[in-house]
C-alpha cells in the first residue's frame, strides 16, 4: 500500500548566496495511511517549512515529495492548488477563517473550488460542522465564536473535501489546555475514522495524542519514537 | 454554471460586506453614467427643439434676399441693396416648376396706433400665399385676397403680441389702426408662434398686402425678400438652382460675376443649426465620458486597495485550493458587479436628473435609449478593464506569503 507521504532527502534553502538559510537539510520519512504523526522541535527548527511543503503550498529546493505516490516536485501552480483542494486539509495555529463570514460559508470554501461536490455544497458543509459538534453555530461569524469553536470550524473546513491528509500547524498554539484537549480529541476521532493526520506541536502532552513522533533540530530529524496511542497496523513507514 | 454562481456569490458577499466603500467606489460610475444619459438627453432635446422651430418657419421654405452672400453664410446688406422686384417673384412663380407658392415681401418699421395706444413694430407686406408659405394660421378673422393686393388695400392681419399690446381684451377684428397716419382695418389675428431660435418675438408683426407697403408706406419698387414654397424638402436644391439661373438671366449678370441676390432654404438653416447642435451634443457627451473614465479609475483604485487589504483572505482561499484564475474571476466579478450596479444607479440618476431639468428648466430633455444602453455597457466594460489589473495582481500572489500577511 502506497504511503500517503513519502519524503526523500528533502532540502529547503531560503534566499541565495550569503543570505541563504537552509531550513531543511535532508529529511526522509514516510507516513502511512491512517497514521497520526506529531512533528516536534524548537522554534526555528524547520517545522513550518516542512509543513508548507507537505501541504503543497511550497516546493522543496531538492529531494522529492510523493503525495499518494505522485511526485509533487514539478507540478504547476494550478495543479498544486488542485492537490491542496482535493487531497489536503489545512488547520492553522491562527485559525485563518474569513472574517465576517459565517461558519457555514467558511466550511463551504474548499467546495467552491472543487468539481467533485457540485450541487451538494451546503449539505456537505453542514455535515462537516456536525462532525466537529458545531451544527448550532452554523450561522455565526468567527468573531461570535470562542477560540476553540473557531478552530473546530477550521477543522470542519479541512475535512469537508474528504482529503487523504489532514495537516495541522500548531493547531492548539492559541488555545488553553482544556480547549486544546477538545481539539486533539476531534483530531483523534478523525484519525480513528481513517484520516491520516500530521500535526506540529512543541508541547509534549499534545504530541502524546499521536501514534508517532519525530523531532526536528536545525532542519534534521534527531529523534523518532512512538506516541501515546497505539500504532496503526497498516503503517508502512517508520 | 453552478461554479460561476458560487464565484459570483463570493463577489456579491464581498460587496455587501463593505457597503459604504462599495458605494463610494461606484460613485464615479454613477455620476458618469448619469451624466452621459442626462447630457445626451439635454443635447438631443435641444436639437429637436431647434429642428421643430426651423420647420415651423415655413413649408419647404425658400427665402431670396437681395445682395450677394458672403463667407460664413452672412449676406452683405440684405434689404439695402435693391435688386429684387415683383416681376422677379412673378417670373419665379411662373417658370420654376418646383415652386408651389410664392410671395413678394416688403418691409417697413413703423408705429402702430390704436386709440391712445401705440406700439413700434415691423410691418411686413406679403401676398395671400404668405400665410401658407410660413405655415401661419389665422386665429380669428380672415387673411387678404388677390384683389386686396391689386388694390393696395388698407387691411391688416396682426400678430398676437400686437393684439395683446394694443387691444387689451377688445376684439381687434373690425377695428381701425393707424400706420403712418393711414387708417388700416384689422381683418385677422394670427395664431401665436412664440420666439424663434434667435430669441426674436415672431408675433410682434403686422402683415398687410405688399403692394400697400411699397406704394403707401415706403414708396419704393424693390422687395425686401421673396418667400417661396417648394414641392418637397428633396426639391429644394433643384428649386434653388432653377431660381438662381432665372434671376441671373433676368438681372443680366455675366458669367463669372457674383449673384446680386442670395437664395437660402430651410434645409441650409437646418444644416447649420444641426451641425451646431451636433457639436454641442458631442461636447456634452465628451464631458460625460470623461467622468465615466474617472469613475473607472476610481474602481481600479479601490480594487487595488481591496486586494492589498484582503491579501490574507486570498492566501486562505489559495490554501484551500483556489487556483489563480478563481481568484482572478472573483475580483473581476467584483469589479464588474460594482460597475454594473453603478451603471444601474447611474441610469436612475440620469433619468431623474433629466426629469428635473425638464420640469424646472422647461427644457425638452429626450432620454436616448442608445445612451442608456451604451453608457451601461461602457460601465461594464470599464469594470472589466479597470478590474483586470487588480484581479491579476491578486491571482499572482504567493499563497504562503499571502497567508503570512498581516
Ligand atoms: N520565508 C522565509 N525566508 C527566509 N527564511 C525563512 C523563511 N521562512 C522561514 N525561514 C527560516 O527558516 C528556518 C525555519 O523556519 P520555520 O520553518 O518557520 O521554523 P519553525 O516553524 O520550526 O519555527 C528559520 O531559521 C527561519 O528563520
Ligand atoms: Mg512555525
Amino acid at each position: 500500500m502506497t504511503p500517503v507521504i513519502e519524503v526523500r532527502d528533502l532540502v529547503k534553502v531560503y534566499g541565495r548566496g550569503e543570505n541563504a538559510v537552509a531550513a531543511l537539510r535532508g529529511l526522509s520519512f514516510q507516513v502511512g495511511r491512517g497514521d497520526m504523526l506529531a512533528i516536534m522541535g524548537a522554534s526555528g527548527s524547520g517545522k513550518s517549512t516542512l509543513m508548507n511543503i507537505l501541504g503543497c503550498l511550497d516546493r522543496p529546493t531538492s529531494g522529492s515529495y510523493l503525495l499518494d505516490g505522485q511526485d509533487v516536485g514539478r507540478m504547476t501552480r494550478s495543479r498544486l492548488a488542485q492537490l491542496r483542494n482535493e487531497r489536503i486539509g489545512f488547520v492553522f495555529q491562527s485559525f485563518n477563517l474569513l472574517p465576517r463570514t459565517s461558519a457555514l460559508e467558511n466550511v463551504e470554501l474548499p467546495l467552491i473550488y472543487s468539481d467533485r461536490f457540485r450541487g451538494s455544497v451546503a449539505p456537505r458543509a453542514r455535515a462537516a460542522l456536525e462532525l466537529v459538534g458545531l451544527s448550532d453555530r452554523a450561522h455565526h461569524v468567527p468573531s461570535e465564536l470562542s477560540g476553540g469553536q473557531q478552530q473546530r470550524v477550521a477543522v470542519a473546513r479541512a475535512l469537508v473535501n474528504e482529503p487523504s491528509l489532514l495537516l495541522a500547524d500548531e493547531p492548539t498554539g492559541n488555545l488553553d489546555t482544556a480547549t486544546s484537549r477538545e481539539i486533539m480529541e476531534v483530531l483523534c476521532r478523525l484519525n480513528d475514522g481513517g484520516m491520516t493526520v500530521v500535526l506540529i506541536t512543541h508541547e509534549r502532552d499534545i504530541a502524546e495524542y499521536a501514534r508517532r513522533v519525530i523531532v526536528l533540530r536545525d532542519g534534521q530529524i534527531v529523534e523518532e519514537r512512538v506516541g501515546g496511542r497505539s500504532p496503526v497496523t497498516a503503517t508502512a513507514g517508520g | 454554471m453552478l461554479r460561476t454562481w458560487l464565484l459570483l456569490r463570493v463577489a456579491l458577499r464581498a460587496i455587501a460586506r463593505n457597503k459604504m466603500r462599495s458605494a463610494l467606489t461606484v460613485l464615479g460610475i454613477i455620476i458618469g453614467v448619469g451624466a452621459v444619459i442626462a447630457m445626451v438627453g439635454i443635447g438631443e432635446g435641444a436639437s429637436q427643439m431647434v429642428q421643430s422651430q426651423i420647420s415651423s418657419l415655413g413649408d419647404n421654405l425658400i427665402t431670396i434676399f437681395p445682395g450677394s452672400h458672403m463667407a460664413g453664410g452672412a449676406h452683405s446688406g440684405a434689404g439695402t441693396r435693391s435688386s429684387l422686384t415683383e416681376q422677379d417673384a412673378a417670373a419665379i412663380g411662373a417658370q420654376v416648376p418646383e415652386i408651389t407658392a410664392i410671395s413678394p415681401v416688403a418691409r417697413a418699421g413703423a408705429q402702430v396706433v390704436y386709440g391712445n395706444q401705440n406700439w413700434a413694430t415691423s410691418i411686413e407686406g406679403g401676398d395671400p400665399d404668405y400665410f401658407s408659405i410660413r405655415r401661419w394660421q389665422i386665429e380669428s378673422g380672415t387673411g387678404f385676397n388677390e384683389s386686396a393686393v391689386r388694390g393696395q388695400a388698407k387691411v391688416a392681419v396682426i400678430g398676437k403680441t400686437i393684439a395683446d399690446q394694443l387691444f387689451q381684451g377688445v376684439d381687434p377684428v373690425g377695428q381701425t389702426i393707424r400706420i403712418k397716419k393711414i387708417p388700416f382695418q384689422v381683418i385677422g389675428v394670427l395664431e401665436a408662434k412664440g420666439q424663434n431660435s434667435w430669441g426674436r418675438d415672431q408675433d410682434d408683426v403686422v402683415i398687410v398686402p405688399y403692394t400697400t407697403v411699397l406704394k403707401r408706406l415706403t414708396g419704393t419698387t424693390y422687395l425686401g425678400q421673396i418667400l417661396a414654397s417648394a414641392t418637397s424638402m428633396e426639391a429644394l436644391p433643384q428649386a434653388t438652382e432653377a431660381i438662381t439661373q432665372l434671376l441671373r438671366q433676368r438681372h443680366r449678370i455675366p458669367a463669372g460675376q457674383e449673384d446680386d441676390f442670395t437664395v437660402r432654404t430651410q434645409q441650409d438653416i437646418s444644416n447649420v443649426m444641426g451641425s451646431t447642435t451636433k457639436v454641442m451634443r458631442g461636447l456634452l457627451a465628451a464631458i460625460a465620458s470623461v467622468s465615466l473614465l474617472v469613475g473607472g479609475i476610481g474602481i481600479m483604485n479601490i480594487m487595488l486597495v481591496s486586494v492589498t487589504e484582503r491579501t490574507r483572505e486570498i492566501g486562505i482561499r489559495m490554501a484551500v485550493g483556489a487556483k489563480g484564475w478563481h481568484v482572478m474571476m472573483q475580483f473581476l466579478a467584483e469589479a464588474v458587479v460594482l460597475a454594473c450596479f453603478g451603471g444601474l444607479l447611474g441610469i436612475a440618476l440620469g433619468v431623474g436628473a433629466a426629469d428635473i431639468v425638464r420640469k424646472t428648466a422647461n427644457w425638452p430633455v429626450l432620454i436616448q435609449p442608445e445612451a442608456v444602453a451604451g453608457s451601461f455597457l461602457v460601465a461594464a466594460v470599464i469594470g472589466i478593464f479597470f478590474g483586470f489589473w487588480p484581479a491579476r495582481k491578486a491571482s499572482r500572489l504567493d499563497p504562503i506569503e499571502a497567508l503570512r500577511y498581516e
